[in-house]
């Protein structure tokens, strides 16, 4: 008997055994985005039937005619770009901010994954501020270090640094005893096993949770300048709401999120080039 | 007394809570033995191995390695694990170099290299035929590669002590003997004292020049009452000849056989041996018991 069978031709989009192709990923993926778009740009179609002088929904011609002048044209007040302007404060309190905290919690993490006596000490008082809700702490940092970028460099600061703290030393604390015994036999210092051995061995991971706590790192950069501040994408957001400004405020949104999008890419592709092992160690 | 001993043992005992595991073990062990540490599992093997190691202490007793008492881990002594003893975050190359840069290089001198040493190491890589993996990281290689970089690693910086805690246990049979014919020979090449543990008793009948049984299972004159706390000895001590070395040896009915006796006498709870009567034929072997031990 000669069964005819055909060769197992394997999903591509239903079914837990699905394996898509990459146009069909792609497609797929841009699939949410579109609709959304579309979806806005009918909703925004049909209010302006309605009623010609809708501010709820503008159109995308009326966001690029909103956004033109703060973007193109110097402002008459200062002859700064505002919305430049806005991005570079911006960045550079949340790069400030993430950047302190981030050798911080890498400094301290490390040390107390690997010294026991230092474990004793931090690791309650760590895992007691990380409790604190940072913007509760928010009117203090106003008055004790005053409204200007210290303040808010200091919010982001507090807001992420005991959580990063607290995954550093985690990580470090996970790598095998194996590790040390192993650096000690071969002559290595106690120094070199933090330096040289362990740190190298932590930085990606470390880099995926900063990665993570930029997220956190927005929402204080964000309050912080719509509470005090004179410039900055947060504060231009709330400046803007008095006038009910949607056609400015839904641009800057987008262009914060596409920010966070584009680092959270860059991070990755850095760790991927830097620390190349590492995607092969966790896949096994 | 023998200045040649690399190792030397004396009343060491270890307890853990009121579990007592290790019990006045005495032992010297001479340079250029390869002596393997077989017993029943949960003996104490690895607990001995972490106290020639340094890793943990004695709580009482005195073991010297090299002429100097054993401290916190130092070059002293190598060690090759099981699992994790290479570095996951550096290659192939670079994990055999770390002993010789961990040592003597800055790290503020990072690009100084050491000429001599890298040689060593190309050479050693070459002699392991592990040359073309050279620029690979640890988890791309198969478990016996795994293995012969980190015994690559650990001869690096010459080592008085090599420790091997189960080196070969994750390794599949052919890996395996490979892996065991490859350790004679460098231990014959770089004249090598090796502590080997392993819970395989072929294997270390196989390999060694000196088996040594470490078993719980035995008795003495301090009584039978369950009060009575007992940890492991060393109850067998035995000098291995070892000739050529075709594989077919294990299956001689010589080595099956004394495979066998051993077996009997370290590994049955049902055959217990007597602390006076210890099978400790060895040269170099020696037994300092208690008056309570030892008492008719
Ligand atoms: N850190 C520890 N705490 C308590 N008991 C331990 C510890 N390490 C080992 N033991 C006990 O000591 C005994 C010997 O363990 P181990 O040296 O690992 O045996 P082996 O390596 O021969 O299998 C076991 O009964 C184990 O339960």
């Amino acid at each position: 008997m000669t069964a005819n069978y055909k060769p197992v031709q394997p999903a591509r989009l239903f079914g837990v055994h699905a394996t898509p192709r990459n146009w069909h990923k792609l497609v797929l993926g841009l699939l949410p985005f579109i609709l959304i778009i579309a979806l806005y740009a009918y909703a925004s179609h049909a209010r302006k039937l309605d009623n010609p002088d809708d501010k709820l929904l503008p159109g995308f011609s009326q966001m690029v005619e909103a956004m033109q002048p703060l973007v193109m044209q110097p402002s008459p007040r200062n002859g700064q770009y505002v919305f430049w302007a806005d991005t570079l404060s911006s960045l550079t309190r949340l790069a400030l901010g993430c950047s302190l905290a981030f050798v911080a919690a890498l400094w301290l993490g490390l040390n107390m994954g690997a010294f026991r006596g230092l474990e004793a000490s931090a690791s309650p008082f760590i895992t007691f501020i990380s409790m604190i809700p940072p913007l509760a702490l928010l009117p203090m940092l106003f008055i004790t270090l005053g409204v200007d970028e210290v303040g808010k460099v200091a919010l982001i600061f507090i807001g992420t640094f005991p959580l990063m703290t607290r995954d550093v030393f985690i990580a470090t604390k996970a790598i095998p005893r194996e590790q040390l015994v192993k650096t000690l036999t071969l002559g290595g210092t106690q120094l070199a096993y933090l330096y040289r051995i362990a740190l190298p061995q932590i930085m990606p991971r470390a880099l995926d949770t900063f990665r993570l706590s930029l997220g956190a790192a927005w929402l204080f950069l964000i309050a912080a300048e719509a509470i005090a501040s004179t410039d900055g994408l947060g504060y231009r957001i709330f400046l803007v709401r008095r006038y009910l400004a949607m056609d400015i405020i839904i641009p800057y949104v987008a262009w914060i999120t596409l920010i966070g999008f584009l680092l959270d890419w860059a991070l990755r592709v850095l760790a991927r080039r830097l620390y190349p092992w590492y995607a092969g160690v966790n896949s096994k | 007394m023998n200045q040649n001993n690399k190792l030397s043992i004396e009343d060491v005992y270890k307890s853990y809570g009121n579990k007592l595991v290790l019990d006045n073990i005495d032992l010297k062990v001479a340079a250029g033995e390869l002596c393997t540490l077989v017993g029943p599992s949960g003996c104490g093997k690895s607990t001995l191995l972490r106290l020639l190691l340094g890793q943990e202490f004695a709580d009482a007793g005195s073991i010297i390695i090299d002429g100097a008492p054993a401290r916190h881990p130092d070059p002293h002594r190598g060690i090759v694990y099981q699992k994790y003893s290479l570095f996951p975050h550096m290659t192939v190359f670079d994990n055999v170099m770390a002993g010789s840069r961990l040592s003597k290089q800055a790290w503020y001198l990072p690009w100084k290299r050491d000429k001599d040493d890298e040689a060593f190491a190309i050479s050693m890589l070459e002699r392991l035929r592990l040359v073309d993996a050279m620029r690979k990281f640890p988890h791309e290689l198969s478990g016996g590669m795994q293995q012969r970089v980190a015994i690559a690693q650990a001869l690096m910086s010459k080592p008085p002590l090599l420790l091997m805690d189960e080196p070969f246990g994750a390794l599949d049979p052919d890996t395996r003997e490979q892996m065991q014919i490859y350790l004679m020979e460098l231990h014959e090449e770089h004249k090598l004292t090796i502590f080997f543990v392993t819970h395989d008793l072929d294997e270390a009948c196989y390999i060694g020049t000196r088996l040594l049984v470490l078993s719980q299972y035995y008795t003495d004159d301090r009584g039978e009452e369950p009060t009575v706390a007992r940890g492991a000895k060393i109850v067998g001590d035995y000098r291995l000849a070892r000739e050529a070395l075709p594989t077919t040896e294990k299956s001689s009915a010589y080595f099956k056989a004394f495979v066998e006796q051993v077996r009997a006498n370290g590994f049955s709870p049902n055959n217990r041996c007597h602390v006076r009567d210890f099978n400790l034929k060895h040269p170099h072997s020696f037994q300092t018991l208690t008056r309570e031990e030892n008492q008719f």
